[in-house]
């Protein structure tokens, strides 16, 4: 019952892991990176094309966002909205704190884009929707992809905050386990395992990606 | 053709069939403290081909962009067909036209860079078709088939397929060139359109662009540093130096009997010598 590893308990606790891994970690980070990576476009989008001082406050906003713990405004949306399921808070959070990061990596790629393919839209008449999703967008997400995948990543490892606010999550059903049967180096271990699993094949497939996407103008 | 009905701005806009195709009025173009264009006053009649020349820095470029609407005036006026461009005097006052009003504009007018600012995230006919479906309104079909047949007058029939980047640099500004044209533009513009290429090959892009100089009647105003190729296209040659209009001849007497004498330094630097050599083909 004392030795530091038991695989008894390991085998034990693996499975609800998984379950939680499947039916929180994994979909908190697809939904909330979903989020993240269409509000953040839409900010940097929106604050290149709103007057000055309206571009001011949304910057402000999203400094705010970065400049406090997920931990807090996970907290404090529990909080504010009760009546609201904790995964879906979670979800939600998770999508707005990262949007304001994204927000910033679709920005150096817009400004990415040259000048002249601007000029080009202009000399060809086109529609300012047109311009931004048919030859801005296109271009800058591109250049973007592999900073996007590595806030998504980032976004997983932050996953076990969620346990802040009760959400069943990966590192929660650990805890529990050990609770109900004192074994927690197993469980913990395991967590970071399927972490480690799951993350490290994604950061790889990322960094391949990053080398096939750049144009060469 | 609308008719205008602030005649104050252009006296001959009540006549918009005889209006110049370009009318400059003293435009001013400074950015910042420094002015690129001072009083700037021409005019280029429909069907013209008109060439300027000048060293760099002497406001060539920033009149094509003018014309464009990539840069605004800072003074004076542009008229197009003689309708104003980007800006109108309107009760006694030098006041912006609204972006739909120059919108119409410009749509008549086409521009062909030094950079060929192709779309690299489209196809070469996705580029050629975007604006005459997406901003002409022309169904997908027409506006392919009219491509097609644009990519064939430009030497580049098979591809259509291609992506811009898989293509030489002479290849893209074909390209360019169709992509333009196929807007049917009433007014061309030529921004150094051979500036960024190989040698060897600016003379397949000329060939191309004196093929249209001869086959249609589009005005074109052109900014190369190719004498051969203002002489062979253009009827007019305007000499800017410093922002302003120092001569201006047809290409016969500019380059071969130039009066002032900074045409003259300037046409012996870019021929080094041999503006005798010059010929017509």
């Amino acid at each position: 019952m004392n030795q530091v590893w038991d695989w008894d308990a390991a085998w034990a606790v693996l499975p609800e892991l998984l379950m939680a891994f499947v039916h929180v970690t994994l979909i908190v980070t697809v939904a909330s990176t979903a989020i993240a990576a269409v509000l953040g476009l839409l900010i940097a989008i929106l604050r290149m094309s709103v007057p000055k001082p309206v571009a001011v406050v949304i910057n402000f906003i999203g400094d705010f966002i970065r400049m406090t713990p997920i931990v807090v405004q996970l907290l404090f949306a529990y909080w504010t909205f009760l009546n609201v399921e904790p995964l879906t808070i979670g979800i939600a959070v998770f999508g707005i704190h990262y949007s304001t990061y994204m927000a910033e990596v679709y920005r150096a790629g817009i400004e990415s884009v040259p000048k002249g393919q601007w000029e080009a839209t202009t000399a060809l008449s086109m529609s300012k929707t047109r311009t931004w999703t048919a030859v801005i967008v296109p271009q800058a997400v591109r250049a973007t992809v592999p900073a996007l995948g590595n806030y998504a990543i980032s976004m997983f490892k932050d996953t076990p905050f969620l346990l802040s606010i009760g959400v069943v999550e990966m590192v929660r059903a650990g805890l529990t386990f050990g609770g109900n049967n004192f074994r927690y180096m197993e469980a913990i271990t395991l967590a970071g395992v399927i972490f480690l699993l799951a993350s490290y094949p994604t950061s790889l497939l990322i960094s391949r990606l990053e080398k096939r996407l750049a144009y060469n103008y | 053709m609308p008719t205008t009905t602030d005649s104050e701005t252009a006296p001959e806009s009540g006549a918009p069939a005889t209006a110049p195709a370009i009318r400059f009025q003293d435009v001013e173009k400074r950015f910042g403290d420094n002015v690129v264009l001072k009083d700037l006053n021409f005019e280029v009649s429909k069907g013209d081909r008109v060439t300027l020349i000048g060293p760099s820095g002497s406001g060539k470029t920033t009149i094509l962009r003018l014309v464009m609407t990539l840069e605004k005036a800072t003074g004076g006026y542009i008229h197009i067909n003689g309708e104003p461009l980007t800006h109108e005097l309107r009760g006694g006052k030098r006041v912006e036209r609204s972006e739909k009003a120059q919108k119409q504009i410009r749509k008549r007018i086409g521009m062909v860079f030094q950079q060929f600012n192709l779309f690299p995230n489209m196809t070469v006919l996705e580029n050629i078709i975007e604006a005459p479906v997406h901003v002409l309104g022309q169904s997908k079909e027409q506006a392919t088939r009219r491509a097609m047949e644009l990519l064939e007058s430009v030497g580049l029939p098979n591809k259509a397929k291609a992506h811009p980047l898989q293509l030489s640099g002479g290849q893209q500004q074909r390209v360019a060139i169709a992509r333009a044209l196929a807007m049917d533009p009433e007014i061309l513009l030529l921004d150094e359109v051979t500036s960024a290429l190989d040698p060897e090959i600016v003379g397949e892009v000329l060939a191309i662009l004196r093929r249209i100089a001869d086959t249609t009647d589009i005005t074109m105003l052109i900014v190369t540093h190719e004498m051969q190729f203002a002489r062979d296209v253009s009827n007019r040659v305007l000499m800017f130096d410093g922002g302003r209009i120092v001569e201006e001849a047809t290409p016969d007497v500019m380059f071969t009997e130039p009066k002032h004498e900074r045409t003259q330094a300037f046409l012996h630097a870019v021929l080094g010598g041999q503006e005798g050599q010059i010929g017509t083909h």
